[in-house]
């Protein structure tokens, strides 16, 4: 059973206090996902054992977010990083956090390689619907008639494609092993179930494992935080939550 | 007799870099330099130490490559032409971040895929490629038996000075087939983990700085480390050299063409030596410039477009005048027509 959020640590124990407060804008939800993903560290007692690569986007904030080791990459680099650690120390557990742009975009090639050859390492790409650290350009993931700085009048799905499906592709090509799922951090209970198992599936099966977290992005959005929490659930029915198992009908 | 092996200098690589520790190899196929990654399979199925992925390109080989560093393997690639300039990439996260990232350049015909045979047009590439101020190290081999020696010395010389060092070959070197001398290269530096995976010291490595002055002090330290090494690092090879007049600079494939020019054109009682930069990236300026000063004449000769001269007439600016530029983009010498290229001129 996952435990929720211990009520008697305001920060999980994995976080390097150093680092905070951090560098994340206030309501940012990638630091609401990093607080998840520590306390599930802490809960799987993994910390001593965990490294972690983060990619270029703000996920670049991260890099010394924990009291593990963290090497921040480039644009869309994170999983080759990753892949090629894990292979040369198959005992550690690898993560890579990264962007929707640095998944669905520029490091699309390798993000499905590794889905594909079934590498056991733990990915999570962060969709916040638009390209953040640049300051809000349009991303695979935007929603049509989304405006963005370079879809100002709403992304055109006739020239721009229409919102990505990051696990849904993946989960075409990737092993039965594999674990695929889509969390929102409008529900943490789930999310830290999906993180949970996102991690063990990699410790136990020795599979590929993926997350893909809805996040808002306040800054780029131009949103209050109802106003946040509204477009979080445009987002939901957009990209549907849960798991995504080869064998489901 | 000393024992020699006849095989081709992509074997000498795999056969070097295994001599030298290497442990992880990380590549796409690209001619001429597939068969180091043919090679070093075919390796890595005999010997379970060794381990391997054919990456889905050359930035994700570039990349893994990185990975396995941070675990403390000795991790190298190698590539060529438009594979090397994807290769960039991560080149340049491991410049910026001083990891011993370790490539072998099989040169071939540039720009675009070009030809695939034979070039020294990926000078300029492996010593300055990055968006960084091209802080590597890079050697150019000249034989076969010398693309052993170097592929074991490049893991030492990346760990050791922990700056990205690369081993220059092309198409002509790495696929003919010789009777080679094996020779051991006896200084290896040991590789350690630079993720160190300690709970109470964990490892931030990062290569974005908020900071103008805070990154501005990591370059500074970065190039005065480079500084330092240049001594320890820099070598060339001088033959007939010390009493010549006429002073031909050439490295690669070129200068064993050159090399054998030099007798050519001392059995016609032609007053020529040959000076042979090993490492092109940090450059033996002081030998260069020892020989290069005495000469009456320099030939500085290359197969592409000045790139090569421009590096030495940047170390000995005062040679400009009675330095003679010699290219063939992407072509090779022959001894005869190097050695008459020099009578013309003299
Ligand atoms: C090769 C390369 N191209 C472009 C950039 C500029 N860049 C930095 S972050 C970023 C987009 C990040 O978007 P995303 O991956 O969605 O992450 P977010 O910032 O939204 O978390 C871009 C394009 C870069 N760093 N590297
Ligand atoms: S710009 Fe957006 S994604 Fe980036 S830290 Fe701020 S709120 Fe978070």
């Amino acid at each position: 059973m996952t435990k929720t959020i211990d009520k008697n640590f305001s920060m999980p124990k994995c976080f390097n206090e150093r680092s905070k407060p951090s560098l994340y804008c206030p309501g940012c939800g990638q630091s609401i996902f990093l607080k998840h993903l520590g306390f599930i560290i802490d809960d799987l007692e993994i910390q001593g054992k965990t490294t972690l690569g983060i990619d270029i986007g703000c996920s670049l904030l991260a890099w010394n977010f924990f009291n593990f080791d963290i090497v921040q990459t480039h644009h869309g680099r994170s999983v080759p990083v990753a892949v090629g650690y894990k292979l040369s120390n198959k005992r550690r557990i690898v993560m890579s956090i990264m962007g929707d742009g640095g998944g669905y975009a520029i490091g699309l090639q390798s993000l499905l390689h590794a889905a594909f050859r079934n590498n056991p390492i733990s990915v999570f790409v962060l969709n916040n619907t638009g390209y953040s650290m640049t300051g809000g350009q349009m991303a695979p993931t935007s929603i049509p008639g989304e405006i963005t700085t370079t879809s100002p009048s709403g992304k055109d799905p006739k020239n721009s494609g229409k919102a990505f499906h990051g696990p849904e592709l993946i989960k075409q090509i990737s092993d039965n092993s594999a674990y695929i799922a889509r969390a929102s951090v409008s529900n943490p209970i789930m999310l830290q179930k999906m993180i949970k198992k996102t991690l063990e599936n990699q410790i136990k099966n020795n599979s590929f494992s993926f997350l893909e977290v809805l996040t808002p992005c306040p800054t780029n959005w131009k949103t209050t935080a109802s106003e946040s929490f509204n477009f979080l659930s445009k987002m939901e029915k957009e990209f549907p939550i849960g798991e995504m198992t080869k064998n489901e009908k | 007799m000393e024992k020699l092996s006849y095989i081709t200098g992509n074997e000498a690589a795999v056969l070097g870099a295994i001599e030298g520790d290497a442990e992880s190899f990380f590549g796409y196929p690209i001619t001429p330099a597939t068969e180091i990654l043919e090679g070093w399979i075919r390796k890595a199925e005999e010997n379970k130490n060794l381990n391997y992925l054919q990456t889905e390109d050359e930035i994700a080989a570039g990349f893994a490559v990185i990975g396995a560093l941070l675990a403390g393997k000795k991790a190298f690639t190698a590539t060529a032409g438009i594979g090397h300039v994807l290769m960039q990439d991560p080149i340049s996260m491991a410049e910026n971040e001083r990891l011993p990232f370790v490539g072998i350049i099989a040169q071939r015909g540039g720009p675009s895929t070009g030809t695939v045979i034979y070039s020294q047009q990926e000078l300029n590439l492996a010593s300055y490629g990055g968006n960084g101020d091209g802080l590597r190290i890079v050697y150019s081999a000249s034989s076969v038996s010398e693309v052993y020696y170097l592929s074991q010395k490049v893991f030492s010389i990346a760990w050791k000075y922990r700056f990205p060092t690369f081993l220059l070959t092309d198409g002509y070197l790495a696929k003919q087939r010789v009777n080679t001398k094996l020779e051991k290269y006896l200084k290896p530096f040991p590789s350690s983990k630079i993720l160190r995976e300690m709970k109470d010291k964990p490892t931030h490595l990062r290569n974005c700085y908020g900071s103008e002055i805070e990154f501005a002090n990591i370059l500074k330290r970065n190039i005065a480390d480079y500084k330092s090494l240049i001594n320890k690092v820099a070598e060339s090879e001088s033959y007939k050299a010390s009493d010549s007049k006429y002073l031909i600079i050439a490295h690669g494939s070129v200068a064993s063409a050159a090399k054998d020019s030099v007798d050519i054109l001392r059995n016609s009682n032609v007053k020529a030596g040959l000076l042979r930069p090993i490492t092109i990236r940090p450059l033996d300026s002081r030998n260069i410039r020892r020989l290069a000063l005495k000469a009456e004449k320099v030939f500085i000769i290359e197969s592409a477009f000045e790139q090569f001269a421009r590096m030495i007439i940047f170390k000995v600016p005062e040679i400009a005048n009675k330095t003679v530029k010699i290219y063939k983009p992407a072509e090779g010498f022959t001894p005869d027509e190097i050695a008459s290229l020099v009578n013309e001129k003299i």
